[in-house]
């Protein structure tokens, strides 16, 4: 169990961080009040009883700390909002709510004048509360690498003037897009065996969907990431792959489902079609049993065009191989240009290859793949592909 | 926040090189002095001047009190900058919009947006 401090501190950090940005504005000296706050609460409240409000009890203490920073410091002063901000903070003081400016932040953090690897790393940081340590760790870099990341992403926040925003209506969509990308980024880093990034991926996807409670893409994000994490515990047996036709059903997260459902049905009643909310339409029919092959195809038609993207048309070619046949999905797998350095396209084809008994052609397929592949649980399922074609070929010498 | 905005012409036409100017529509050709114009008279913006092509540039260097002069400029041909401007506005996004809307920008130059310091 979490300790109740630590998981208020785990649920309070981002909303805190984010309205003391949006008064200071400054990252830095807003992270370091947030940080002396948090300090002082973990001192006082064992001792003193929790606060009402816990949140605005580390805002308020928070902007005191940093107040009285600024005026030990002047010159640091004239650089922040503050000055004009100090008359009215007296009575913002003793007020029980502060604004949640969550949006603000992660629009900033996602601002596409910043590296996608910044977003994602500032994101974490800024919202999710990671330590730099943490990110590093999960992104596999040097913790040093990645603390000067996060320090060339704040500073360039600062010198070129991005705003703290949520971006008005002509840029909204265009900014969304981008801001998916890195909770979905943050999602597939964690669906990779990193449950804590999955996890704060979640997080972040729920909060998204209650701040921008009318944007069906936000929904279709959280309700694809929802339905993906539920087969979490099946998708490996020890250290080795499952894949989904092979996946013990039992282990299959329902209530997880059940919340990715309901959140696609609030993306479909918004009319949402966009990538996101086609995603997970098909991440729920494959929830289901028997598959709805037919339709799952055609879905992944719509993802394709909405895409363009070569790799969704790998995904539609396995969906006719089962909805048609595996000959029908070869073709469209054969002609799927600039894939040829994709190991999946290899070992789709070597899959559909053995199922046609085209033995050879799909040991070549897979030793293909093989070459190409890094992860080390992708290479051990194509090492057992391969061990099966090898004891298929034995039999069938067996009795020829 | 005053931001510059380095223009990069790449592989833009201009009607310096008259081949090239002729490959835009009639429509193009009278259009772009008339956006040049338009953004020029945008409120914060203070216009920059006109560079002549990259290939009349001369680069210098002093190596060991020594001055050495070579042709051309400085980045490759295509890459050096052709014009500039200044703009004071609230934020990036702003100067990210019209940067958008100078012509180079999408006829195969890009607009480099830099704050200016102080």
């Amino acid at each position: 169990m979490i300790a109740p401090l630590e998981r208020v501190f785990r649920d309070q950090w981002g909303r805190v961080l984010a309205a003391l940005i949006g008064f200071l504005g400054d990252f830095d000296l807003a992270e370091e009040a947030a940080q002396e706050a948090f300090a002082i609460a973990a001192e006082r409240w064992p001792r003193d009883g929790f606060p009402t409000n816990p949140g605005a009890w580390l805002v308020t203490t928070a902007r005191n700390r940093a107040i009285n920073r600024i005026r030990r410091d002047r010159t640091l002063a004239a650089k922040t909002r503050l000055l004009q901000a100090e008359a009215t903070t007296e009575d913002a003081m003793n007020a029980t709510t502060f604004p949640d400016e969550r949006l603000e932040l992660i629009f900033t953090c996602c601002h596409p004048a910043l590296a996608t690897e910044a977003q994602v790393a500032l994101t974490l940081r800024t919202l999710g509360g990671l330590s730099t340590d943490e990110i590093a760790r999960a992104f596999l870099v040097p913790e040093p690498t990645m603390a000067q990341r996060l320090v060339r992403a704040k500073r360039k926040i600062k010198a070129a003037g991005i705003p703290f925003r949520v971006p008005p209506p002509h840029l909204l969509p265009d900014r969304l897009v981008a801001v998916l990308a890195v909770v979905y980024l943050i999602f597939n880093q964690g669906y990779g065996g990193r449950g804590e990034l999955a996890a704060e991926a979640l997080l972040l996807g729920r909060a998204l969907a209650e701040l921008m409670p009318d944007e069906p893409e936000v929904h279709g994000v959280l309700a694809m990431m929802l339905l993906l994490d539920a087969r979490r515990e099946a998708r490996f047996r020890g250290h080795d792959l499952v894949l989904l036709a092979d996946q013990d059903r039992s282990l299959w997260d329902a209530a997880e489902i059940a919340d990715g459902r309901a959140a696609l049905d609030r993306a479909l009643a918004l009319h949402g079609r966009g990538p996101y909310v086609v995603q997970a339409a098909i991440a729920s029919l494959h929830a289901d049993e028997p598959r709805d092959w037919p339709q799952i195809a055609r879905l992944y038609g719509e993802l394709s065009r909405l895409t363009g993207s070569p790799v969704v048309e790998l995904s539609r070619a396995v969906a006719i191989a089962e909805s048609e046949s595996p000959e029908a999905g070869l073709a469209i797998a054969d002609r799927l240009p600039g894939l040829d350095d994709y190991h999946y396209l290899h070992a789709t084809r070597g899959e559909l290859l053995r199922r046609l008994g085209r033995t050879e052609e799909a040991r070549d397929a897979y030793r293909r793949a093989l070459a190409l592949v890094h992860d080390d649980a992708e290479r051990r399922l194509l090492q057992r592909k391969l061990a099966e074609l090898d004891i298929l070929r034995s039999s069938d010498g067996e009795r020829s | 926040m005053k931001y510059m905005l380095l223009i990069h012409h790449g592989d833009t036409p201009t009607p310096r090189d008259p081949e090239a100017w002729a490959t835009l529509s009639e429509d193009e050709r009278k259009a772009i002095p008339a956006q040049y114009q338009a953004i020029n008279q945008t409120p914060g913006v203070t216009p920059g001047l006109w560079l002549d092509a990259p290939e009349t540039a001369t680069t210098v260097r002093v190596q060991d009190g020594k001055t050495l002069v070579t042709d051309g400029p400085f980045v490759e041909i295509k890459e050096s900058i052709g014009g500039y401007l200044v703009y004071e506005a609230d934020d990036l996004d702003a100067a990210i919009e019209l940067a958008a809307r100078i012509p180079s920008a999408r006829l195969g130059g890009a607009i480099e947006v830099r704050p200016i310091v102080g």
